[in-house]
């Protein structure tokens, strides 16, 4: 990935100066989080119609109170219902909509047209978004969905930056598309792999991620002879049926995609038009979440405070690493993804950080913080605090206590209250994190 | 009752006289740039001979629009659409709404089928595009037989059912097959494309082969299995379901004429004699005799249930 600087396609922004950060949040926790580091609005599940069976999901309750804090900070929060509904699923939309809209939800991301024209009728204050397992790919299509009443549309990822700029020319309409995190490499919402392979709809939230598995790829080495066979298949040479394409010692084929990442890309993005800058993962840590968030957070205000005089910090790019596990690329938004954009190597999965703490005080007088432990952490140990409001900062973990004031050799226990002394000041939900 | 109609793709003019020979009632053509997984490609000029041709015996000709279309192509969409129309194409299949606009403004008498694939799944939705002007729906092939049968009273437009052949289940705008070639470090030789007959295996399931190819939509995985729902075919003709399609992509001319007679008879047979009817496991022989022996010919989805 190389930086670029001058932007090349140049789309409008209609309604919003400045675009949206849109971050996942796969939990009442997560979204504090996100929020707190900078997300303008977050996307969570809730217990129906989402594409996320496997995640946490929020009841209506927990809905009301990500947006009671999330409208502190100004923040916005949407629901996911992607699904492609079958019949059975079709009686109780009405409710679930209007439950959504009376817990505080601004805006539902749709992918069924059923769910679009519910919406549309029956809650009219409850905004729709065009999820991406649409794959909207041409403004027409993106006018289409404006003439329904759709005031965005989450365009599918295969959409290049010069065609997002051409929709934005055409159609007065807010365009969000994803930024950073993982990928379907498929079009989305056009991939059975799960329901072939185990019996998991794919489009109501089984998937099983089939893409990423390896598979090897042969030629078949059979023909038909319409003639003297009347067209039953036959092997070429006698008892040799398959070639294979690939030698032993390679690596297998496999459809999996690196992970989407566009920091580097941000005047780019931002001059194309785009509306909303989403990044994926409701089924992220809340560090992946946190730092994510963080870094996309300072470089879009770095670019909007300053066009001209905007450098890309080479330190943002090194926080996103610790939240990385998968290499990473740039989708479509340059080329069409080649050799060099997909996995076929042995993955690494876990990021090379974990989160080992929470700032829950800090006592500016004694230089002391009260942490909440997140994972083990003891006396001697390099850590990192990071936070919003620029805490950056690396130290080495002194003496600890609990507190009672006793000395610990370590912070063992899940969420255990521990005090430290810290090399600079901290403030609350900045985040303390280990090397693995 | 309304005799269901039987539907086949054909790869090329000489399939298309053979397919109507069969008995096929209607012939779904295209050209690759605006279809999606055609079983062949089809020019105007050998549109407009495939149209003589179906509309001399009485029988139709529809054109896939279905790919997912990109900025570039709607500047070529329109003329396209115009062409289909002056040349007396009875019904085109469409999954973007941009095709809408398209048709409405080129060839408003085209009949529309809505195509979305595998997220054609419930009749409320196959019922939004209704009232956008489709006049039928080609439903999902990851749906059940009581998903379908449950629909067709539901919905205010023609169904149609895939009966035989195999699905697509995986569509990326990547080339994967050249990337792989390409990470491998080998040259590519001869075609990525339908002819090559290149497929994949997964580890925990040796016997299932994997179709993929790679054309100018991208790259496209089918399924291992090939559908074959004629043993209860009597179900669906009694659920009222308008059309029953044999796919014949990357499948000999030959098979697809003996899966076509196949089901004529079927559909000749229960339309005689709805209370009679009997499934004959004669009708399948020449079927078999030509199906690929290391492809199941199965229920698909027919009889199963999916979770998520």
């Amino acid at each position: 990935m190389e930086t670029r600087t001058m932007p090349k396609y140049k789309g409008k922004r209609y309604r919003l100066d400045k675009p949206e950060l849109l971050a996942p949040a796969g939990n009442l926790e997560k979204l504090k989080f996100a929020v707190h580091y900078g997300a303008d609005a977050v996307y969570i599940g809730g217990q129906k119609y989402g594409l996320r069976s496997g995640a946490d999901n929020f009841s209506f309750e927990e809905m009301r109170e990500g947006v009671e804090f999330a409208k502190k900070y100004g923040a916005k929060v949407f629901v996911a219902t992607n699904i492609y509904a079958h019949n059975e699923d079709l009686a109780g939309i009405e409710e679930y909509l209007r439950n959504l809209y009376e817990a505080g939800i601004a805006a539902v991301i749709v992918a069924d047209p059923v769910i679009v024209d519910t919406a549309r009728r029956a809650v009219p204050g409850l905004e729709v978004h065009l999820s991406t397992q649409q794959s909207t790919i041409n403004w027409q299509a993106v006018s289409f969905w404006k003439e329904e009443g759709l005031p965005r549309v989450v365009l599918g990822r295969e959409t290049s930056l010069e065609e997002i700029a051409e929709i934005k020319q055409h159609v007065d309409i807010e365009i969000e598309t994803f930024i950073h995190g993982a990928m379907c490499s498929s079009y989305s919402g056009r991939c059975v792999l799960s329901n072939h392979f185990t019996d998991r709809d794919s489009n109501r939230g089984g998937c099983c991620q089939s893409c990423r598995w390896k598979y090897d790829l042969f030629e078949d080495a059979r023909w038909v002879s319409e003639e003297e066979q009347g067209g039953a298949v036959q092997p070429l040479q006698p008892g040799v049926t398959q070639l294979p394409l690939h030698q032993p010692e390679d690596n297998q084929f496999t459809m999996g995609s690196k992970d989407l990442c566009m920091l580097e890309s941000i005047p780019d993005l931002i001059e194309a038009g785009i509306d909303s800058f989403k990044i994926e993962g409701r089924m992220k840590s809340i560090h992946y979440v946190a730092t994510v968030v963080n870094a996309y957070r300072k470089a879009i205000d770095a670019y909007m405070a300053d066009p001209e005089g905007y450098v890309l910090k080479p330190e943002w790019l090194e926080e996103l690493q610790k939240a990385a596990n998968r290499p990473l690329n740039t989708g479509f938004f340059y080329d069409t993804p080649d050799h060099e954009d997909h996995i076929y190597e042995p993955e690494e999965k876990a990021a090379p950080y974990d989160f080992a703490g929470l700032v829950l005080e800090y006592d500016a007088g004694t230089g002391m913080a009260l942490i909440q432990q997140r994972n083990h952490f003891k006396p001697g140990q390099e850590v990192e605090f990071f936070g919003p409001d620029n805490t950056v900062f690396k130290q080495t973990v002194g003496e600890l206590w609990d507190e009672e004031g006793n000395s610990l050799d370590a912070a063992r226990h899940p969420l255990q209250r521990v005090r430290m002394k810290v090399d600079h000041p901290v403030a609350y939900f900045d985040m303390m994190r280990k090397r693995k | 009752m309304n005799k269901p109609e039987l539907l086949a793709t054909a790869a090329s003019l000489e399939e298309a006289a053979a397919l109507l020979d069969a008995g096929a009632d209607a012939l779904l053509i295209g050209d690759d740039r605006f279809g999606m997984r055609l079983a062949g490609h089809f020019s105007l000029e050998d549109t407009l001979a495939a149209v003589q041709l179906a509309h001399g015996r009485g029988c139709k000709v529809y054109v896939s629009l279905g790919g997912l279309m990109t900025n570039r192509l709607l500047d070529e969409l329109p003329a396209y659409v115009k062409a289909i129309g002056e040349l007396g194409v009875d019904g085109a299949e469409f999954g973007d709404p941009a095709v809408l606009a398209a048709v409405k403004s080129e060839a408003p008498e085209l009949k529309l089928f809505w195509n979305a694939e595998m997220t054609s799944t419930n009749y409320a939705t196959a019922n939004y595009w209704g009232r956008k002007g489709a006049s039928r729906v080609v439903l999902a092939r990851e749906l059940n037989m009581d998903e379908i049968t449950e629909m067709v009273p539901h919905l205010e437009m023609e169904a149609q059912v895939q009966v035989h052949g195999m699905t697509n289940i995986y569509h990326s705008k990547r080339k994967l097959v050249a990337s792989y070639m390409a990470h491998q470090g080998r040259q590519v030789e001869g075609s990525l494309g339908k002819e090559r007959g290149l497929f994949l295996i997964e580890a925990e399931r040796k016997e299932e082969k994997f179709p993929i190819y790679e054309d100018v939509n991208g790259t496209h995985i089918m399924s291992s299995d090939d559908i074959c729902i004629m043993e209860d075919l009597h179900i669906l003709m009694a659920a009222g379901v308008h059309s029953f399609k044999v796919e014949g992509l990357l499948k000999p001319a030959a098979y697809n004429v003996a899966a076509v007679k196949a089901y004529r008879k079927a559909i000749d047979a229960y339309a005689a004699d709805p209370e009679g009817y009997a499934f004959d496991e004669e009708w399948l022989e020449e079927v078999r005799a030509l199906q690929d022996p290391e492809r199941e010919l199965s229920f698909g989805f027919f009889y199963k249930e999916q979770v998520y």
